[in-house]
This record gives structure tokens, sequence and C-alpha cells, in this order.
């Protein structure tokens, strides 16, 4: 999908000038950004920039306290998390909301299972849940040999896909990951790359927060830099290098200064 | 658009072989040591395997399986109830003590200490679910509270420490039907609880395996925070639980009391962590999540075999305890095994 084409559309998801207080404490300020179909919004901060209260007003959980949010063009207020995954966008935290013993159909369709039958006589559509699942994680590029075992023997980066793959199968158009790959090897955190850019090939919006721009700067399409609450800009990938990214982000004179501390007398 | 990736075969993934597969069923443990106590009691006593004694064994195992199976239930819940033994006496004395001293109908007072369990069940629940106590705590509380009032009331209301003249009160032998009956089969003088007890063991399966429920159960026991994210209605499985777990000591209590007729007010007592026993040694984990209800059944299989298996062999009765112990300790051993071989991360 060309640039031309995308914004012929509203954004999925886009925030104006969005702001946060707790209190007397300025959490988020001034941040503007959006996310379309088949597009990889990264949001990246050191620890404190404000991420997790910016994917906080995304996901619902918290009211955002100035600016504007919308979805598909429409201005709205997240009450709860629920009304954000009715408009289709869902948030797969750090935890994974998985149940580790539980196998990993029965994870996969946890809260949402298929039932057969009425009443007090329905029963689960087990076989149908079981094949489904194995399609749905076949789709993301990942092939269990058994969707029977305990969801907490698969590695951490497939975990992180079977709840990406989890969120698109129930209808989500834009997935907010939070940090999915900070606890990863670097093997596995390639993996989970390649399932975010397989969700994005499929049309879905994905909203990455990471604190790595390595790991953001091959998948992302806009980057988002946070810093102390506040952005530093939006910008698309033709319009910034990895270097510049990291340099913005860590304060490129405090960088310096800590290369000139470390250097050698 | 459709796009499929190319599979991606582990080479760190060992094939899972049928041994494997078993371990992962949690009652398979349970199913080994059953045959054996059944074999070893069967070859060393001469009454264990007649018609008569394999009655004696399975009444005894009935009781204390269906207590099991919904201890097992609450349990893979996440949850204790040590107030399960002592509601059967409640219960117990509460139909006892209506129907002979007050002369209520009897079918009502069923109805009665059934919805007098169920509430203390709801209770124990709500009081868990709003204060975030561990339930150990709060049903060890229920436990002495309703240990209290089964002896006190009872002695004030009849003077004594049990009911008499339960068999006199008009509708008891129509009640006896349900609960207090015998039949025969194949030769064997089969009491009725064993028949609840099958029931009620299939029916725990069915929904812990195959119904939404049963899903939830795993779910809340497991890992209560991932359930809450996407949409379980904790506080309701929660509040079935510890319901269910009421309700079967209602029907244990009236089993017994339409059985022989009569209740003590200390009926129940310390039986609540046999129950327990029954479920962890048909493969329930203590932290939840992990079990079975057949394993449950198996569990008070072994005890009820043990019990009488003992007698039988005109052992010291003293050595049930020790055994009890020993079967225990087994079975959590074998649990922790089982859970390494699954290879489950935490």
């Amino acid at each position: 999908m060309t640039h031309a084409e995308a914004s012929a559309v509203p954004p999925i998801l886009e925030v104006r000038d969005i702001g946060k207080t707790y209190g007397s404490i300025l959490a988020l300020q001034g941040v503007s950004a959006s996310v379309g179909v088949g597009e990889v919004l990264c949001v990246l901060g050191d620890n404190g920039a404000g991420k997790s209260t910016f994917i906080k007003i995304l996901s619902g959980a918290h009211v955002h306290t100035q600016g504007k949010l919308l979805a598909y063009g429409v201005e709205r207020t997240f009450g709860s998390p629920r009304e954000a995954l009715d408009l289709g966008i869902a948030t797969v935290y750090q935890d994974l909301a998985v149940v580790p013993l539980m196998p990993v159909w029965r994870n996969f369709f946890l809260g949402s299972e298929v039932t057969r039958g009425f009443g007090p006589f329905s029963q689960l559509d087990v076989k149908g849940m079981r094949r489904i699942t194995k399609e749905e994680l076949a789709r993301m590029g990942i092939d269990l040999r058994d969707v029977d075992q305990p969801i907490g023997t698969l590695s951490g980066g497939e975990r992180q896909s079977v709840a990406i793959a989890r969120a698109v199968y129930f209808g989500a158009k834009v997935v907010i990951l939070d940090e999915p790959t900070s606890a990863l090897g670097v093997k596995q955190a390639g993996a989970v790359l390649k399932y975010i850019a397989q969700a994005r090939d499929r049309g879905l919006g994905v909203v990455f927060i990471t604190h790595n721009p390595h790991h953001a700067y091959p998948v992302g399409d806009r980057f988002l830099l946070l810093k102390r609450g506040t952005s530093l800009g939006d910008f698309k990938k033709s319009e910034i290098t990895i270097e510049e990214m990291t340099k913005l982000m860590a304060g490129a004179a405090e960088l310096d200064a800590l290369a000139h501390e470390l250097a050698r007398p | 658009m459709t796009l499929t990736a190319p599979a991606v075969i582990d080479e760190r993934i060992k094939p899972t072989g049928l041994i494997q597969t078993l371990l992962r069923r949690p009652e398979v443990g349970a199913a080994v040591a059953a045959l054996a106590i059944f074999i070893f009691f069967s070859v060393s006593t001469q009454a264990f395997l007649t018609p008569a004694g394999v009655a004696t064994w399975l009444y005894s195992a009935s009781l204390f399986g269906i207590m099991a199976v919904a201890v097992a239930l609450l349990m893979i819940g996440g949850e204790f109830d040590l107030s399960a033994g002592a509601m059967v006496g409640t219960t117990g004395l509460i139909v006892g003590i209506i129907t002979t001293e007050w002369g209520v109908n009897i079918w009502l007072a069923l109805v009665i200490a059934l919805a007098i369990a169920l509430a203390i069940g709801a209770a124990n629940a709500f009081v868990v679910m709003k204060t975030g106590l561990p339930s150990f705590i709060v049903t060890l509380a229920t436990f002495f509270i309703l240990q209290g009032v089964n002896l006190a009331v009872t002695k004030i209301i009849t003077g004594t420490v049990s009911i008499q003249g339960m068999s006199a009160v008009p509708g008891f032998d129509a009640v006896k039907v349900f609960f207090g009956s015998s039949f025969s089969l194949f030769g064997m003088d089969m009491k009725i609880s064993i028949v609840w007890w099958l029931a009620i063991t299939a029916l725990a399966t069915w929904i812990l395996l195959r119904t939404r429920s049963g899903n939830w159960i795993f779910a809340v026991g497991g890992q209560v925070t991932s359930s809450r994210q996407v949409g379980v209605p904790v506080m309701k499985v929660k509040m079935g639980l510890f319901m269910t777990t009421a309700g079967a000591g209602w029907l244990v209590g009236m089993l017994q009391l339409f059985d022989v007729s009569t209740v003590q007010a200390t009926t129940g007592i310390g039986q609540e962590f046999i129950y327990i026993i029954c479920a962890v040694v048909g493969g329930c984990l203590l932290t939840g999540g992990y079990g079975s209800a057949i394993g449950a059944a198996l569990g008070a299989l072994i005890y009820g075999m043990t019990l009488q298996g003992i007698v039988f062999a005109q052992w010291d009765n003293n050595w049930l305890k020790a055994f009890l112990g020993g079967m225990l300790l087994l079975a959590v051993l074998v649990n922790l095994y089982v859970r390494r071989q699954a290879g489950v991360r935490s």
C-alpha cells in the first residue's frame, strides 16, 4: 500500500497533542502520532519517557486529560479497555495474559471459547478450536507440533506470537505491543520482529513500544520518540537514521558527555 | 491476501513419546497406585474380594470421593475449603433437628439445609475474594465456627450430641430411596452413594474438560491476573466453586444421615484434610491450575480400599494415618516429577 492510498482513509488510531496528568504530575504532554492500515508505529523512549502512559491511553486503561484521541477519524474517550477492544484496538501486555499450565489452544480461546449445543448442555468445540489455533499460528509462521502442550513449554518469542495471533484472530485492527522484545535474546527478538512484519503484511496497524532502536528501525514505518513525557517528534523512516534516533533518545549532548567521561585518559 | 510462512522445525524439541503423553494426565499416578493397592489387599486378605468386602470399601470410597471431587475442582480453581468436613455434620444436624424437634416437613428440611450450605459456601467465597486473604485461613475460621456451632446448638436444642428418632419422621422412607437405599449388583449389596459418586465424578470431568466453565476453573487457578485480562469472570467462577463444595457437603451429609438414621454433632470433623489428600493423591497441584476429577475419585478409592483393607488384614487401625501420610508425600513427589517431565516453565 502506498502512502497516497493510506492518506485517503483516516488512520485507524490517531492522537493529537495528547497529554495526561496524574494529580500534579505531568506524565505526558503534547504527543501527536498516528497508525494506519498496514503500518508499524514504533514508540521509542528510555525508562520514564512516558511510554507506558502512552500505551495506557491508547488501550483504554487510562483516560487522557489533554488533546484528542481519534479512532477511524472519530474522536473518542475510552472508559475501559473493553471499549478499546470493541473498536479493534488490542493490547498485548508484557505478561501476555496466558495461563502457563494450560494447553496452547485453551489459552488461545480463553475467555472467548467456542461452544456447541444449547444452555446447560453446550460444550466446547474442542476439535474446531484446536484446528483454528493451529491454522492461525501457522499464518504467523509458527508450526506447533502439538497445540495440546502447555503454553508454558513454549519459548518467550513463541508465547509472544501466540498472544499476537490471538489478538488478530479476535478482530484486532491495531495491536499494541508493550515491549515484546525486551526480555528476549537476539534470535528470539528477531522472530518476534518477523511476526510484527507478518501482522503488518496482513493489513494490521501495529504500535510497537520498545526502548531499543535496533529492534524498532528495521520493522517500523514511523517513529515516535518520547523523552521525559514529551514528544521529540514523529518521523517517517525516510526522515531519520538509526544513529540520529539513538542520539535523540539518549540526548546527543548527554551521549557526548558520556563518551568523554568513558574515554581513556 | 494469503500468507503462509515456511514451517520452522526446531531441532531442540524432542518428539513426545507415549509415556510422556500419559504422564501429562494428572490421574495416571493415582491409577497405578490404586491398582497396586487393589492387588495387594486382594492377595493378602480373604475378605477383600468377597461381594460384601467390595461393597464395603466402595461405600467408604464413595462418601470420601464425592467430597474429594468437589474439593479437587476448588483446588484446581486455586482455593481450599477446610470447612468442607464440618459442613457434612452441619447439614445432617440441620435436617435432623428441624424434623425431629420441630416437625418440619422432611423435603422442606432438605431444601433448607441445602440453602444454608450454599449460603455458607457463598460467604466463604465472598470473604476470600473481597479481602484477598488466603482461603486456607478464611475457611479454617469457618471450620471452627461450624464445629463449635454444631456441638453447642445441638446440645441446646436436643440436650444430647446426636439426633435420635430420625427414622420415625414422616417421609423418611421416601427420602431414603434417594440417599440411603441399596441395590444388588453381581451379588453385591451396593449403596446408592456409589451411584452418586460415579455420577458426580463423570459430571465434574465433563465440566472440567469440555465446558467453558471448566476452562475458566483451570484459568483462575493457574493465573488469576491473566484470566481477568481476557475477560474470565473470576468472582463468579470462585463463588460457584465454593458453593459446589458446600453443596457436596450437603449431599454427603444426607447420604450419611439417611443411611444410618442418626448423626453425631462431631460428624465430618477431621475429614477435611482427607478430602484434600485424596485430591492431591489424584494429581491436583496445591498451587492450583492443574488436576483432575477422576484423579480425586481414584484418590478416594485408594483411601477407601486402604481403610477397609487394613481392617480385613486385621492390622492395627492406626497404620492408616501413617499410610495416608506416606501416600501424600509420594503423590506430591510424583506431581513434581510430572511437572518437570511436562517441561513446564513457570
